[in-house]
């Protein structure tokens, strides 16, 4: 048997089951490897041992009364911004050190009632702003695949982890392309959920309209489990959707037949790197073998999405993101004044990204300018959702890079923040359009690093993304290599 | 030359909901600071809001009973602006599709009928109190999320007394509706003024000036009564009015410049992202129109049709509607409605103003008002008697037949009592028997007075008149 670090949830949750291992040794064992190397990956930013001991120790003695949950006894770790009660959750920000989160978000009750067992926090671009993880306060995370390169971002810490088998699955959000992307970049599968499919009450927010949370897994069936589990309406949160919660896993094993993907000329033109583009048309190439009909389609709007998002998303993290201001938790500089009080909080709390962000967004609410950025690109977004609703008549999903090179390294982009915001240009879209997408890896480039197909679908069409994502999975193993990791203790 | 004002109000009023408007907490005055609290009005990360259902029912209620227009749709914005007494650092708020548009209120001064339009009302979320102590301050939450729903008018207000009469008369509505105590202690109802003057006869508005911090309907007409005055001496000196906020002094009767048109606030509205859209449907509209209570026109003229009640007793009653609802209940307890309608406008009235304390917090109910009435229509009691137990009953509380009972306080109609103490009383006054025999109508007065001090102010005085009559032949 492989080793237990090396079991996907649904291997971890059946040997469980038979009775193979516990909650307690899984845990005992991922603890040893995250001891081994995450000294060198740097994905987590906290992991309270006790408490995820407790809670191990709890699931085996649920089990032993005889009780089943879906992923009783599974430890799963989540993205630094979901609150947790009792335990930190900083969003990668010196703003929020030493803050305790008081309650737990809506996912992770639903977690904690299916049976995981929530076990550290993990490294993240702070406030999810970022595509690297270079925007940490906490350090960036570096990539199982070459440590010289970044995982990605803004979920850089749950791909890392994934990758190098230092979590079993773990929970990201998705803005726009933060969990796609770093999936894309250590080779682990990522899905960005219809946007209401997951609650995000307790998840701090970056954009509200845009935020959606995601799980990072090592293959898409773990991705249906979990969505399995943190899918379905939620009171608290007011944009989250009254839909019946499919069983996702009821979507695998099937092959393609009669399935329509589109190849969106825009995603294949200047700009995308060749072996990103070679690799994603052998995966078409594998598509179309399995049953699926390829067609062309076009999506105009493709080359707007960025300026939108980075107007649309701005705009309401400038508003989101004030509530960081001293006075109630968190970072405080003490002051004289009240106004200096925030300058002061906010000057040395919050990194340069996050400020740029800042500034960016209330730029483009400010009076004068409103109905020329923050109105025009609301019309934009409207424009670029009836560009995929064209698209979606004449096929059932498309098929598209996730991002349009493979990890870059570390400092390449960091000093040139729009070459930095065009590593979204493949996935933002999907987050303005409202749909779901989901990223699984298909190939490596030359110098070994792994590279990401986006099957992206219309809304609440996540079953036909795990139909596809599994039926390729099956006849690739790509997902199936690991990266060598050098012990670093 | 000849000047008027213009004066328009944005109204603050508190909506009467069990829980704040966007989480569970209570929506309730004078706890301790900071237990009414959760993460959700503190604005820690990752909550969200969800909008109180009621409250948009009452904002909507009152849009109809002020004629307004109640859209279907309706959507919250964020305004933006950085001060400790926001938690999130924005208030969510209504920008440019309130919950009801339009509308009017009619107010009556100097017997005159105005009818006063309402631009729009909306919904929002209050503040929290900042408390300064010395050198330091404190931010207490509790009243942070709770429901406000603000009415703007149109600056269709002319005096002081006008804008006076408009809070009055909206207040009264209000309650009405059971949408606020508009309790002004308690800051249920709030107001700011935007107020200019012009030559009469002048096409445009004046430069305004808007003027905070009334924390009374009174500050609100004292203010203008400065205001108004202020603008008119400054464009009389050929000076122009500075377009700025102005901040009432209660202390010292002035307003006095706040800050300017250039430190204005850039609010940064946008749509809120965490709200969907309000969307209300036909029947939920009509079903609140249907639940729609009665208002005190109507009131009034029920009272008189149904009751008899002259005009005049009507209107006293009805103008607190607490007033007419412990008429109304005194009614059903089964009180003599004209009785009821005279006891309650002399005797508890004038207590009510003595305390300044409302209606209910007398110790006396609507049901011992009734019984107390019974007894007076039943002759049990006189009138000085019953005046006698409402004062018992407004000082220590309790019920006036068992009250009487057990002070002995019934009216003695027992004809063989009277008669021995009508016979006392002419043996005893031979002159007055005289007098009277002579044809003095006083002297008969007289008797009987000494009849009733015989009886301890107890005897049926219609009762010792006949019986007098009698003996006197």
């Amino acid at each position: 048997m492989a080793a237990l670090t090396e079991l996907t949830v649904s291997e971890a949750v059946r040997v469980l089951s038979e009775g193979g291992t516990t909650s307690t040794s899984l845990l005992e064992a991922l603890l040893q490897r995250i001891d081994q190397h995450d000294g060198a990956i740097h994905a987590y930013v906290s992991i309270d041992r006790e408490d995820a001991m407790r809670q191990a120790e709890a699931a085996d003695a649920r089990r032993k009364r005889g009780e089943s949950a879906p992923l009783l006894g599974v430890p799963i770790a989540v993205k630094d911004l979901f609150n947790v009660k009792g335990q930190p959750c900083t969003c990668g920000s010196r703003m929020l050190e030493g803050y305790i989160a008081p309650f737990d978000a809506t996912v992770i009750t639903r977690l904690r009632e299916a049976g995981a067992v929530i076990v550290g926090r993990l490294n993240m671009d702070e406030f999810a702003m970022g595509s690297s993880t270079e925007n940490s306060a906490w350090g960036p995370s570096r990539n199982p695949w070459n440590t010289d390169c970044v995982p990605g971002g803004s979920s850089g810490g749950n791909a890392a982890a994934v990758a190098a088998d230092i979590a079993f699955a773990s929970l990201g959000t998705d803005t726009g392309g933060s969990v796609r992307q770093p999936a894309s970049f250590c080779g682990c599968v990522g899905l960005k959920p219809t946007y209401g499919r997951i609650s995000r009450y307790g998840v701090v927010a970056y954009a509200s309209s845009l935020d959606q949370v995601g799980p990072v897994t090592k293959d898409v069936r773990d991705t249906a489990l979990l969505m399995n589990v943190m899918s379905g309406l939620d009171l608290r949160d007011s944009t989250s959707l009254n839909v019946p919660t499919p069983d996702f896993t009821t979507a695998l094993g099937r092959d393609l037949r009669g399935l329509r993907l589109g190849l969106p000329s825009e995603y294949f033109g200047a700009g995308l790197d060749p072996e990103v583009e070679r690799a994603v048309r052998a995966a078409t190439d594998v598509c179309r073998s399995l049953g699926a009909e390829i067609v062309s389609v076009s999506l105009p709007q493709t080359k707007f999405a960025i300026p939108t998002y980075y107007v649309i998303a701005t705009a309401e993290a400038s508003a989101n993101l004030a509530r960081f201001d001293g006075i109630r938790y968190g970072a405080r500089v003490k002051a004289d004044s009240p106004l200096e009080l925030y300058e002061q909080t906010r000057a040395r709390g919050f990194g340069s990204e996050v400020k740029r962000r800042i500034i960016l967004g209330t730029y483009v609410l400010s009076s004068g300018y409103y109905d020329a950025y923050y109105l025009r690109a609301q019309k934009v977004r409207r424009w670029i959702r009836a560009g995929f609703d064209d698209a979606f008549r004449s096929c059932d999903a498309l098929l598209t890079p996730t991002a349009p090179t493979p990890a870059f390294r570390f400092g390449e982009k960091s000093a040139d923040p729009l070459q930095m915001y065009l590593s979204d240009i493949f996935t933002a879209t999907v987050n303005l359009a409202g749909g779901c997408a989901l990223s699984v890896p298909c190939g490596f480039s030359a110098t070994g690093m792994p590279i990401g197909m986006q099957v992206i679908g219309p809304a609440l069409a996540e079953e036909t993304l795990l139909r596809v994502g599994h039926a390729y999975e099956q006849a690739t193993d790509w997902h199936l290599r690991r990266p060598q990791l050098k012990a670093s203790v | 030359m000849s000047w008027q004002a213009d004066i328009g109000l944005e109204i603050h009023v508190q909506l009467r909901t069990r829980t704040k408007m966007f989480c569970g907490c209570p929506n309730a005055f004078g706890a301790e600071p900071n237990t009414h609290v959760c993460p959700t009005c503190l604005g820690y990360p990752g909550t969200l809001p969800v909008a109180n259902a009621d409250a948009i029912r009452l904002t909507v209620r009152s849009g109809m009973l002020l004629d307004s227009t109640i859209g279907l749709r309706s959507k919250f914005d964020r305004k933006n602006y950085f001060y400790p007494d926001v938690s999130k650092n924005y208030q969510i708020t209504q920008y440019d599709e309130p919950l009801c548009i339009g509308g009017h209120l009619d107010i009556v001064v100097d017997g005159q009928t105005r009818r006063i339009g309402i631009t729009r009302i909306h919904l929002e979320e209050d503040v929290a109190k900042n408390i300064h102590f010395g050198s330091d301050s404190g931010v207490d939450f509790n009243r942070a999320g709770t429901p406000l729903m603000e009415i703007v008018t149109e600056p269709d207000l002319h005096t002081p007394e006008e804008a006076l009469a408009f809070l009055q008369a909206l207040k009264q509505v209000l309650q009405y509706g059971e949408v606020s105590d508009c309790n002004l202690e308690q800051g249920n109802i709030r107001c700011d003024i935007n107020c200019s003057v012009r030559q009469v006869g002048a096409e445009r508005l004046g430069t305004k000036t808007e003027l905070k911090n009334m924390n009374t309907f009174r500050g609100v007409f004292r203010a203008l009564q400065h205001e108004i005055p202020r603008q008119i001496r400054e464009l009389e000196r050929g000076r122009s009015i500075v377009q700025e906020t102005r901040r009432w002094d209660e202390a010292s009767g002035r307003t006095e410049a706040m800050r300017g048109k250039e430190d204005a606030h850039d609010y940064r509205y946008f749509p809120e992202p965490d709200l969907p859209p309000v969307q209300l449907t036909e029947e939920e509209v009509a079903r609140w129109r249907a639940e729609l209570p009665e208002l005190p026109v109507a009131r009034r003229a029920r009272l008189v049709q149904a009751h008899g009640l002259p005009e005049y007793d009507a209107g006293v009653l009805v103008a607190d509607k607490e007033v007419a609802d412990f008429f109304e209940a005194a009614l059903q307890a089964g009180a003599p409605a004209k009785a009821a309608s005279n006891w309650i406008m002399t005797e508890l009235l004038a207590r009510v103003s003595e305390t300044g304390a409302s209606i209910h917090s007398l110790r006396i109910t609507p049901a011992a008002l009734a019984s107390l009435l019974q007894l007076v229509e039943k002759k049990v009691i006189n009138g000085p008697t019953a005046k006698e137990v409402l004062a018992l009953v407004l000082a220590e509380g309790g019920e006036p037949e068992a009250i009487v009972k057990q002070r002995g306080l019934a009216q003695v109609s027992d004809t063989g009592a009277l008669e021995a103490f009508a016979a006392q009383a002419i043996s005893a006054n031979p002159k007055s028997v005289a007098d009277y025999q002579a044809g003095k109508p006083a002297a008969f007065e007289f008797l009987v007075g000494q009849v009733m001090r015989l009886s301890r102010g107890k005897a049926n005085p219609q009762l010792v008149r006949e019986l007098l009559k009698k003996q006197l032949g």
